[in-house]
């Protein structure tokens, strides 16, 4: 459904400082999957998740969606087939709008925008039924701006908009590291809820093994730029986080991944 | 002494605080909506004048002057909006050039330096020869112009392009993952913006009675200086709340200029004491050590 063909992306072309971030990475993204993806620091993972939004555009290789050609789409022409969450919980919301505008705003991804309200008064009773199942009380807060709200409540809240107009590609990136652990798990439960209960194709991006061995049908490990490792399937759900650090444990190097 | 003083000004500080709402309305647009520091305003806003002027010496209708005014303003706006989109020239200095720019523009729509208005009919003029006291239908005029315009403000602000437009000064990289291009949003908030300050210009040349090449200088410290005047009354966590601020700061201020130039400021000391104004009321908070008075503005 989404392909990256023999992508590569180099940083700082030309100068001393250049640096090939992506080189030539081949990856086929198939309707329902749900990949994680991993990898040390510098290793290229959030790279991956900006070329295919198209934050920027890569030096070599070409990516499509659904067969069409969008290696140099801009972002925003983009937003119909993507969804994204990042790992800063306030990258998601607009904190000087209120719960019920940045919903409404979601209502619209990737679609023209005129000068009707902004919010659709017979959709408030659906925005309030939603933001029940997140079980936070902020079905009474629809007029509450959002910055009111803690990261783990704005991070649930985005996980919502993802969900009123469902994209083809959700895109983690690392959207559960800036939280604590308690509530990382929470947003994790909540994410995997939504995916499993939407068929969403998703490919999240995580610093944390057991997350990415835990999650998905499919995982992959970057490597300075290149995919290292790729498991899936029963093999995948068969790993285990000794087996990945007494392979690879010597070129991660990354504590921080390992535990 | 002082009382009587503050009664006896309070009508023309109505005038003009009204009059010139409309820029600090338009600057709540750029500095507050889209976190955009638009120094345009200053070139925009004898713009509106000189086109209005020119427009009227000329035999036009003042009604048909004043819409050419707003024209003009939003495209000067979006004219900054394209050089900081376009051609990725820092905010600050886009506006810094169109505001340069404007000064030859402006003059070469007079034709010169500065045109009377006094001797000829303006959309003024059968307000100012009612059988009444000429404050009370000028400030009604002002007063209607100026809400008026608050009310279309909030209500656009409110519709789906609305929303674009203000999460675009928000948190841009979340509205354009959802889709929105937040160059076109920029362009059409300096637009807008613009075209409110150019339409402020045009109805004070007309109230004053003659438009000046020079007299845009300082506006946006006194734009400024209105609406953080306004938010200190009434906050800005609600866009209306914001538009109002623009409009009752304006009035204030000019109340407090009017207030002081009776108990002895010199009209020349008037731009420094209103830039001392702005500068105490941004630099207390970093004083004291807060973190809440920064504004926050993109591309700079």
């Amino acid at each position: 459904m989404v392909r990256l063909e023999n992508i590569t992306k180099i940083f700082s072309k030309g100068t001393i400082d250049e640096k090939v971030a992506i080189d030539g990475i081949t990856l086929h993204i198939r309707k329902g999957d749900f990949i994680t993806i991993i990898g040390s620091n510098g290793a290229g993972k959030t790279t991956v998740l900006n070329l295919t939004s198209g934050t920027f555009a890569p030096d070599g290789g070409d990516i499509f969606i659904d067969n069409s050609r969008v290696t140099r789409l801009p972002e925003h022409r983009r937003a119909k087939y993507l969804g994204r969450i990042f790992q800063d919980p306030l990258m998601g919301t607009a904190a000087s709008m209120t719960i019920e505008e940045n919903l409404a705003m979601a209502d619209l991804r990737g679609q023209s925008r005129g000068l009707r309200w902004g919010i659709k008064k017979t959709r408030r009773d659906h925005y309030r039924e939603i933001l029940k199942t997140l079980d936070l009380g902020l079905e009474t807060r629809l007029k509450d701006n959002v910055s009111l709200l803690s990261g783990g409540q704005r991070q649930s809240l985005t996980l919502l908009m993802v969900t009123l107009s469902l994209p083809k590609l959700l895109l983690l990136d690392e959207h559960t590291a800036a939280l604590d652990p308690k509530t990382a798990e929470t947003v994790m439960r909540l994410t995997q809820k939504i995916v499993s209960e939407n068929n969403l194709t998703t490919v999240m991006v995580t610093h944390n093994m057991q997350q990415a061995i835990k999650y998905g049908n499919r995982m992959i490990m970057l490597h300075e730029g290149k995919i290292r490792f790729d498991v899936q399937g029963k093999e995948k759900s068969a790993l285990t986080v000794e087996e990945v650090v007494k392979r690879f444990g010597a070129e991660l190097k990354d504590e921080a991944l390992l535990c | 002494m002082l009382l009587s003083s503050l009664l006896r000004t309070i009508p023309i500080s109505l005038e003009q605080g009204l009059a010139y709402g409309l820029v600090a309305l338009g600057i709540v647009i750029t500095f507050r909506i889209l976190a955009f520091p638009d120094l345009t305003v200053d070139g925009s806003f004898p713009l509106g004048a000189a086109v209005v002027a020119r427009l009227i010496m000329e035999g036009v209708p003042p009604v048909f002057g004043i819409l050419m005014a707003i024209i003009f303003g939003f495209l000067a706006g979006c004219c900054t909006g394209l050089l900081n989109t376009k051609l990725k020239i820092n905010s600050l200095l886009a506006g810094i050039l169109m505001m340069t720019i404007l000064y030859s523009v402006n003059l070469r729509i007079m034709g010169r330096s500065n045109i009377q208005l006094l001797t000829v009919n303006t959309l003024l003029t059968p307000l100012e020869n009612l059988d009444i006291n000429r404050f009370i239908p000028i400030i009604a005029f002002f007063f209607l112009v100026a809400f008026g315009i608050k009310f279309l403000t909030d209500m656009f602000l409110h519709t789906q392009l609305g929303f674009a437009m203000r999460a675009t000064g928000d948190n841009e990289q979340m509205i354009r993952t959802l889709g929105v291009n937040t160059d076109n949003m920029t362009v059409l908030g300096l637009g807008i913006s613009n075209g409110f300050v150019a339409l402020s210009g045009a109805l004070v040349s007309q109230d004053q009675g003659f438009s000046d090449v020079g007299m845009g200088i300082g506006m946006i410290v006194a734009g400024l200086a209105s609406i953080i005047i306004g938010e200190a009354l009434f906050g800005k966590k609600t866009v209306q709340r914001m538009t109002l601020a623009a409009i009752v700061g304006s009035f204030i201020y000019k109340l407090i200029i009017s207030l002081g130039l009776r108990l002895g400021l010199a009209p020349t000391d008037l731009k420094m004491a209103t830039g001392a104004m702005v500068i105490l009321a941004l630099g207390i908070p970093a004083l004291k050590k807060e973190k809440e008075g920064k504004l926050h503005l993109r591309g700079v």
